[in-house]
Order: C-alpha cells, then structure tokens, then sequence
C-alpha cells in the first residue's frame, strides 16, 4: 500500500508541472492573439487601398492581363496550404489540411492535377511522411508573418502561373487554403481561389459615395496594373498568412485551456485515489494493532 | 498657407503592415515612374506608379514629413491621397548608417537589375534622411 501512495504522489506531482506548464502556454498564446490581431488590423489599410486602385483600373480600362485571363482548359493546379510550425494547438494543422485535401479531391475531378506549396513544418511533415510531393514550402514564420515572407510566397505562385502551358511547374489555378478568425472561439479553414484573379468590382455594387472617380493613370492603365496586380496578390497572400497566424493562436489557447482543465481533473482524481490508499494503510496498521492487542488480551487472559 | 480643412489634403502612407502616416496636409511630393509629381489640394483623381523614392509630404501645420517609399504606388481622389508601398519608413525612423552599409553592399552585387533595386532603395532612405536634417 505505501509503495503506490507514492506512486500516485508522484503523478499527482508530474500532472502539476505539466498544468504549470500548458497553463503558461495558454497565457503566452492568449497575450500574442491580441498582438496578432492588431497586426491584423494594421495590414487591413493597405488591402483596402490597394483593392480601390485595382477595382478602379478595373473599372476604367478594359481588364485583360495575363493574371486575371482564365485558361480555357485548365490542366494543373497550385494549391498553396498555410498550416503551422509547431503542434499543440489541437486540430488546428489537421483541418486545414483535411480542408485542403477536400479542395485538391474536388480539382482532381474536374481532371486537374494537383502540385502542392506548403508552409509551415507541420504541413511540411505531414506530406514527408505520406511520402508525396511538394512542389515548394515555407517554414519558420506562421505565427509572426511579415511582407516579405508573403511578397516571396506571392512571386513563387505567379511565376509558377505564368509559365507557358505544358512547361514544367505551370499552374493554371492558384487556390489558398487557410484558416479564417472567425473570433476567438471559432476558426474554420477556409479555401479560395487566387488566381486567376475575379476582379472584386462587380461582386457588390458600390454604394452611390463608393462611385470610383474618373482616374488619370501614369504612365498608362496597363503598365499601372501589370505593377498592381502582384502587390494585390501578394497582399491577399499576407492576409491570409495573418488570418492563419491569429487563428492559430487561438487554437493554441484553447488547446491548452482544456490540457490545463484536463490536468486539474486528474489531479483531483489521483489525490482521491491516494487519499484512499492512505486511508487504507491506516486502517490495516489500526486493525493489525487491535489485532495484535487481543491476541495480547487473549493470550493473557487464557494463562489467568 | 492658413487653410481650413475643408480645402487640405487628406493623406494616408500606408506600408503593407502598418499606416507609417496619416493626417491633413497642404502639399504631398513624390517621384513616379514619370518624374516629380506635386500634388495640391483639388487635384484631379490620378493613380501612379512610384519608384524608390523620397515621398514629402507639407502638413498644414506647414511642417514637413519626409519618408522613404520601396516603388508602390500613388493615389489621388476628391482630395484624399494614398502613398501605398509594401515598405515605407519615416525619415525619423531610418538608420543612416544602416542605409550606408546596405548600399555599400548594393554595390558589390554583380547582378546588374539586382544591384540597381538594392541601390535605389539605399539611395531613397539616405537621401530622406539628408533633406530631413
């Protein structure tokens, strides 16, 4: 009996670390969601701007660029899947791709075939280990992204969608998928298609103090949109990356939340147990003593 | 130049992660693929491409504020103007010195259109820096 009251006190000891441990988590990923929305929010500005500009080239001229002219036959698909660097953050990385593997069953039947970006390790050990092949990743950066990251992303992508027809890497679609903050309790993976790229006016007719302004272009509509569009792209790759970020912290937080929750349960319930273990312990040394003291009595009173 | 607001320029610098600089303003400079452009109050809605550049900006307070935008590009519409770069810094926030080493390094790069970006992006934030002090 004593042998496993201190076994169960030893548990009770490892479960405490590891509730100190993911309830430290669960703060440091609580503190970074709010750092990661504000960067959110700060990049939003940007966005806003750039979609003006683009839907007021749009609108003025007439839209045919290479990144935005469907090909009539599409072949090959890019899709690019932003999942995370480190685990513990419950099913964040496995939706995602369960997501994408969704988007990529849906391509393969309208008889595309698919090539893979990834970013972050988790995405990247998750295709190693099936042993498929990846056509590029990133890694190091899901959970503070910068421009840069997304700027290189975005060029890989439009390279690859550039390319000629039957060239080696070409992708006729581009699609995203990642996970969308919805709020802190609620994430879900999201896929959209990149490119090419649905010109957003149109989709929503602008209020009547949304009217575009007759714009002067320089040098000319179609040089400002060949410099536009990559930076459009790019910025919707950014936004994604940021929409991932925040997510992924919220899904760490609330992964840790109930490690912590599920900690304190066992806990509870080893301290029970071992309460009981010591309970019994005392019991069978009080009766061993009564025991041996009526033996004593008996013994005693036979030789009277 | 005591303007009401009503007559002043409305500006916005935006960097893709952050607004650098935002307020009222009587005069906004940048320098466009084209050459300079001076932007007044009631400027006819333009949209321009910018180079590595020097973008100043007159406030109504009549001060000066000068940033250092990587291209991007310029846009102009019932008084509002948008500095819009995927990078931008404000001439307060440069580091000369490391702008001076990165265009030491520029010059090293043999890639000739490489070394060029690199040059110009050094040259813009050196040169935001000078004309600010």
């Amino acid at each position: 009996m004593a042998l496993s009251l201190r076994e169960y006190r030893a548990k009770i000891k490892s479960t405490e670390s590891m509730k100190k441990i993911t309830r430290a988590m669960e703060l440091i990923a609580a503190s970074r969601i709010i750092k990661a929305q504000q960067r959110a929010q700060a990049a939003a500005p940007y966005a806003r701007e750039l979609t003006r500009a683009v839907s007021a080239v749009a609108s003025h001229s007439k839209v045919d660029h290479p990144l935005t002219t469907e090909v009539r036959t599409p072949k090959r698909a890019a899709i690019l899947v932003i999942t995370s660097d480190r685990g513990l953050a419950g099913a964040y990385s496995s939706s995602v791709l369960k997501e994408a593997e969704r988007l990529a069953e849906r391509v393969r039947g309208e008889g595309k075939e698919v090539d893979w970006y990834i970013t972050g390790r988790k995405g990247e050990a998750y295709f190693k280990f099936r042993q498929r092949p990846v056509a590029r990743t990133w890694t190091g950066f899901s959970d503070q992204p910068s421009y840069e990251v997304a700027a290189e992303i975005g060029n890989a992508l439009i390279e690859a969608f550039l390319k000629e027809p039957d060239e080696d890497g070409v992708a006729d679609e581009v699609h995203v998928v990642y996970t969308r903050f919805r709020s802190m309790l609620t994430q879900e993976p999201t896929a959209m298609r990149l490119m090419p790229l649905e010109v957003v006016e149109g989709v929503e007719k602008p209020a009547e103090a949304d009217l575009l302004p007759l714009y002067e272009f320089e040098p000319s509509p179609s040089e400002v949109l060949d410099a536009l569009l990559p930076q459009y792209v790019q910025s919707r790759i950014f936004f994604a990356l940021l929409q991932a970020a925040a997510s992924e912290l919220a899904a760490r937080q609330k992964a840790m939340k109930s490690a912590t929750d599920n900690a304190e349960e066992l806990i509870k319930k080893y301290t029970r147990i071992a309460n009981q273990a010591r309970q019994a312990g005392i019991t069978q040394e009080i009766s061993e003593i009564v025991g041996g003291v009526n033996a004593l009595a008996d013994a005693n009173a036979g030789s009277e | 130049m005591a303007q009401d607001n009503g007559n002043a320029l409305h500006v916005e610098l935006v960097a893709a992660d952050r607004v650098v600089w935002s307020g009222e303003a009587n005069m906004v400079i940048a320098r466009t693929t084209e050459g300079d452009v001076g932007v007044l109050p009631g400027h006819a809605p333009m949209l321009s491409l910018l180079v590595h550049a020097v973008v100043e900006i007159v406030t109504t307070g009549d001060e000066v504020v000068i940033a250092a935008a990587d291209g991007g590009f310029l846009s102009v519409a019932d008084n509002r103007v948008s500095v819009l770069s995927p990078h931008a810094l404000l001439s307060n926030e440069i580091d000369v010195d490391a702008a001076r080493a990165d265009l030491e390094e520029a010059y090293a790069i043999v890639e000739p259109s490489e070394a060029e970006a690199h040059i110009r992006r050094a040259e813009a934030r050196i040169r935001a820096v000078e004309r600010a002090s």
